[in-house]
């Protein structure tokens, strides 16, 4: 487990791989060509941030024609969401909360 | 059982320096109950289905779906919690103190076997939260 997470840590470590990550995960499957246009690299580099983040099952590609539209794998990133400690903060949150309300409740 | 799916279980306690009554209040009267955690139409009646509404996040529709199943008045109060297809129950216990109230706060059901389903969803939802950790693991590194 470990080591999937660093290297999915790895991956999306680079500010443009990030970017490029987060761009597919909102709006579904892009083109390199589309992705280009927004990255602000040139394509030969999103191509091989592309390979980076495939290596680390964040994305994955197919081909149709001459284009090959890549699509974000978001479940990649499973071993990284913990709900435990997800809702651990959360409920620490709610009783500084609850707390609060309690004192106001008193005047 | 087989394939019994293996569950954890969620633990707060904090001692509070208010009476249980004053406390099983802020638990259960629905506005109270908005003051420190959600909007929601909550009743103290076994059995009654409700919601707790969030402020919708990007692919979460910020609804909770609850319903209760135990009301033992200024003692103990439990409702299922359901989100994002993580079905767990909450379940508070008050137990008077000296000085005021022990209270705790007890999540259970979060099931290994489901959490490919729901980390995919989990990971949507707590996206921004991610990143700001990433970037405090990654911290100078480049």
């Amino acid at each position: 487990m470990q080591v999937i997470a660093d290297r999915i840590f790895k991956a999306l470590s680079d500010p443009t791989r990030r970017a490029i990550f987060e761009h597919l995960s909102r709006d579904g499957e892009q083109t390199v060509h589309a992705l280009t246009d927004r990255a602000g690299v040139s394509q030969p580099m999103v191509s091989k941030h592309l390979v980076a983040l495939k290596r680390a099952k964040l994305v994955r590609h197919r081909r149709d024609g001459r284009e090959t539209h890549y699509s974000a794998q978001p479940q990649a990133l499973a071993p990284l969401v913990d709900w435990i400690t997800h809702y651990g903060a959360f409920w620490r949150d709610r009783f500084d909360q609850l707390e609060n309300l309690l004192n106001r409740m008193d005047k | 059982m087989t394939n019994t799916p293996e569950t954890r279980t969620l633990v707060i306690e904090r001692e509070l320096p208010h009476p249980p009554e004053k406390i099983w209040r802020a638990l259960t009267e629905g506005p109270l109950i908005e003051q420190w955690l959600m909007k929601n139409d909550f009743q103290p009646t076994v059995g009654h289905r409700f919601n707790f509404r969030a402020t919708p996040a990007p692919n979460w529709d910020g609804l909770i779906d609850a319903e209760v199943l135990i009301v033992e008045p200024n003692s103990r109060l439990s409702y299922v919690w359901s989100s994002m297809g993580l079905d767990t129950v909450v379940t508070w216990t008050l137990m008077p103190t000296e000085t005021g109230t022990r209270v705790r706060m007890e999540q259970s059901g979060f099931s290994i076997e489901k959490s490919s389903d729901v980390y995919y969803k989990g990971a949507n939802w707590g996206w921004q939260k991610f990143i700001d950790n990433l970037e405090q693991v990654l911290g100078g590194s480049n």
